[in-house]
């Protein structure tokens, strides 16, 4: 085994953490305002690259220029999921909070199968393609795209979430969502927004990604596992967590599958989870 | 929501009707078989059976103990894959693989539950989900258990109870399955109304308090964890032997896991009936949409079931039993 | 019977209990007073195993019971109750209080009928079964009460008796803890009523800002200057 070979593998994989990092970035959003695990992310995601995929097989809308219509998809979708759904089940037990997005999640896979049918799509042509040499190491253009533009996204959404009035609202919330209503935020707007940022996550990280990952209805399991561990392995509702969490998961990823096994590459993350969860029952950044 | 000092008695089993419905339904049960004897409507209860006792089982832990595993699978593929093994291997008669398949998925429960049961909600649940994933890897991965194609059982016609394999008719297995669902709402029970139902609802509902009287809560959660893989283990086993052909892909996955939340979720969480009554309702569901959409693999089954977890959840958190519940309710209202 | 001697326990920067040194003789009603955030609720943790003392020590009938687990501190023989009370919503008043008794009796029906006793003292044998989350805040004091007796402690202690309940219900629960100590059960004590305290408790011990300020006889304690600065000046002025 060279050394690029290793070195290549490790720059695949801090770029796939970027990508991780933001679908995260998400979850923990909704997780640290309302402390609900949304378990339909993955579909949201999947949701995001099959209107990717057919905006460019129906008219020939490169993935570069769906990513504005993804988000603003998602966007809607995750403010109705929260009219619809959550809003109703917040004071409920957790564990109706989990069947409800559970069975979201399965239905909206089950759906995709339905009306698109269980086989690999590819987009075959996107205008970013090909890959790009660096001091040796060769990368695929459409990944490193993807991931820049994830990590781009990620630094938009900190900004917001830091340095805006709405962000800082949506803090307050988040802290103390009673405070925050005598304060006169309007928290169930708040949720909603959450909701709204959240899925918008994933429609930017799967519009950047459909150009180069098969899309297909349970593509978003493989995303939600891992972002639930980044998570939680960060600690639920820290957006810094899930950036170094998201990294460290695609390290991980990209040097067990060299060095053990492609075979157990998610076996090993997993793995390592349950080491960190074990010994920091919080994660590494948990506010909770 | 109910008010302050208001009226809520627990439904027991005489006010849902009494002895005489329990009396009915069970020989319901045992000459059913008799009754309709086309073999796709037998094939149904039988799942009912199988997929009821591993809910059973994650009533106990999630709907008694309120720890929420998301891998009871890693159970009922160990029970599958036990008497499978073993069988095709060596010839042991499933009736000892299953029980090795118990003793194994104990072991492994104490294993998996010893660390993860200290971790709170969703901690718990994601770590066993992940642990599921684990499972199954190692599985897809484990050559002398057959890797990704799984075991292929022998087919042998000689000595059925012994093989625990009947081609002629699906009625033992029924009976089988049907004896086995029964011990499950036996044990179900007798717990409720014993120490260990008092002390895993005490958990459930304030793990602080139930500390603060004298309830070690490692240990119970723990037993809850074994008796739910205990009940999965056995699922798994029967499965194993009425199917014939196990692979990771249908006996480790984690829609099994996720299945069994939603039956019992639909039926009632933390009822003795809710999982039974939950698979009773699902399965003829998945099967029913499996016919008319022509199993073109259109996943129309579990569209149906997502929505209704969606619509349960959200406005019958207390599955079909509160709906019950709700109306009796009503109508003892309307008699006063 | 219970010594606390010089307990330190600390949040990340604050100090929620500095040097808390004290003692509870046999059948003694001990007060401990101070304002919100005084640090009783952290010793009450303390004391019953919920938290663990940087430093400190707790002796219970003369063994230190530091390191113990919660469920092994009350099976020796304390109980408590919850500030931010804690019964079983999803369970009966009943099956509340036969939780506790479990230790104790192998037999449901006799902890049914021994947890009927416990219900008959606190006046909630009416409501047996009914759902604990029906219940109003005064009625669920009592249920915490009577479910904390029914695992037969030697000492008990009581996280606010009469906070947040009407004035009509104070002494009817004030009573209630003074029959708890003709009966034989030691008491300790939290309470904000300086009236409460004064008439109940043999002894008192004021913390303040998680120092304990002083510790007497309830006269003492309510001529303390401290006290009356840091406590009653800040409630009663």
């Amino acid at each position: 085994m060279t050394r690029e070979i290793i070195i290549q593998a490790l720059i695949s994989g801090l770029l796939m953490g970027f990508i991780y990092a933001l679908v995260a970035a998400g979850l923990s959003l909704i997780f640290g305002l309302m402390e609900i695990v949304n378990f339909a992310h993955g579909e949201f995601m999947m949701l995001s690259m099959y209107t990717t995929f057919w905006l460019y097989t129906l008219f020939g809308l490169d993935p570069l220029f769906a990513i504005p219509i993804c988000i603003a998809l998602l966007f809607v979708i995750g403010v109705v999921t929260h009219y619809g759904i959550i809003r109703h089940i917040l004071d409920a037990p957790m564990l109706v909070q989990i069947t409800a997005t559970f069975g979201l999640a399965i239905f909206l896979r089950s759906l995709a199968q339905f009306l698109w049918s269980a086989d690999y799509r590819v987009i075959d042509d996107p205008i970013v393609s090909g890959r790009i040499e660096i001091w040796g190491i060769y990368l695929g253009l459409p990944q490193v795209v993807a991931s820049a533009g994830c990590l781009l996204a990620f630094g938009f959404l900190y900004y917001f979430v830091n340095r805006t009035e709405t962000g800082i609202a949506l803090q307050a919330t988040a802290q103390d969502r009673e405070a925050a209503g005598l304060m006169g935020i309007q928290t169930d707007r708040m949720f909603a927004l959450g909701w709204g940022i959240g899925a918008a996550c994933v429609g930017v990280a799967g519009a950047l990604i459909s150009s180069y990952y098969m899309v297909f209805p349970d593509v978003g399991i493989i995303f939600a596992l891992l972002a639930y561990v980044t998570v939680a392995m960060g600690g639920f509702g820290s957006l810094i967590g899930a950036l170094i969490a998201g990294i460290a998961i695609g390290l991980i990823e990209a040097a067990g599958a060299i060095l053990v096994s492609p075979a157990f590459k998610y076996g090993i993350i997993f793995l390592c989870y349950l080491v960190v969860v074990l010994l920091r029952p919080k994660g590494l950044f948990g506010r909770f | 929501m109910v008010t302050e000092g208001s009226d809520t008695r627990i439904v027991t089993p005489r006010r849902l009707g009494g002895r005489i419905p329990l009396i009915l339904l069970s020989v319901a049960a045992l000459v059913f078989p008799w009754v309709f004897e086309d073999a796709h409507t037998q094939h149904v209860l039988i799942m009912i059976f199988i997929y009821g006792l591993m809910a059973l089982g994650w009533n106990i832990i999630a709907g008694y103990c309120g720890q929420i595993s998301l891998g009871q699978a890693i159970f009922f593929g160990i029970g599958a894959y036990s008497t499978s093994f073993l069988f095709a291997n060596f010839g042991i008669t499933p009736w000892i693989g299953m029980l090795f398949g118990v003793a194994v998925s104990l072991v492994v429960a104490v294993g998996i539950g010893l660390p993860t049961l200290r971790l709170r909600g969703h901690y718990f649940a994601i770590a066993t989900l992940v642990i599921g994933e684990i499972t199954q890897t190692i599985f897809i991965n484990w050559e002398y258990v057959g890797g990704a194609t799984g075991i292929w059982i022998p087919i042998v016609w000689d000595d059925p109870w012994y093989t625990f394999q009947f081609h002629d008719s699906k009625i033992p297995t029924y009976y089988i399955g049907l004896a086995f669902l029964t011990g499950g709402l036996a044990f179900t029970y007798w717990m409720e109304r014993s120490k260990l139902g008092l002390y895993f609802r005490a958990i459930r509902d304030e793990p602080d308090a139930a500390s603060s009287l004298g309830v070690n809560l490692g240990r119970y959660k723990l037993l809850a964890f074994m008796i739910a893989a205990t009940f999965a283990s056995l699922a798994g086993s029967q499965f194993a032997q009425y199917i014939l052909v196990i692979d990771p892909d249908t006996v480790f996955p984690l829609l099994l896991s996720i299945l069994i939340v939603l039956m019992t979720m639909l039926g009632g969480l933390g009822q003795i009936w809710g999982p039974v009554v939950g698979a009773a309702v699902l399965l003829p569901i998945s099967e029913a949409t499996r016919i008319y959409f022509g199993g073109q693999g259109g996943a129309e089954d579990l569209m149906i079931y997502g929505f209704l977890i969606v619509i349960i959840s959200v406005f019958y958190p207390r599955g079909l039993f509160g709906l019950i519940e709700r109306l009796i309710k009503r109508r003892d209202n309307a008699g006063s | 019977m219970l010594a606390v001697n010089y307990l330190n326990k600390s949040f990340g920067g604050l100090q929620a209990n500095q040097n808390i040194n004290f003692e509870v003789a046999e059948g003694e009603i001990l007060g401990v007073i101070g304002p919100n955030g005084a640090g009783k609720s952290t010793l009450f943790d303390l004391v019953t195993g919920f938290e663990k003392p940087d430093s400190g020590d707790v002796l219970f009938l003369g063994k230190s019971i530091l390191g113990l687990r919660p469920d092994q501190i009350n099976r020796l023989g304390i109980g408590r109750t919850f500030q931010k009370l804690k019964p079983f919503p999803q369970m009966t008043v009943e099956e509340n209080v036969m939780v506790g008794l479990m230790q104790h009796v192998s037999q449901m029906n006799e902890a049914r009928e021994e947890a009927h006793r416990y219900l008959e003292f606190v006046g909630l044998i009416d409501k047996m079964s009914v759902y604990a989350h029906g219940l109003s805040t005064g009625q669920r004091k009592r249920l915490e009460l009577a479910r904390a007796m029914a695992s037969r402690p030697k000492l008990l202690l009581l996280d606010e008796v009469t906070g947040g309940v009407d004035q009509k219900t104070v002494p009817e629960l004030v009573s209630l803890v003074e029959r708890l100590r003709t009966e034989g059960t030691t008491v300790v004590l939290i309470e904000h009523n300086m009236k409460v305290l004064m008439s109940l408790a043999d002894h008192v011990v004021a913390l303040h800002l998680g120092q304990q300020i002083a510790y007497g006889r309830p006269q003492e304690i309510q001529a303390h200057k401290q006290v009356i600065e840091s406590y009653l000046g800040a409630s009663y002025a």
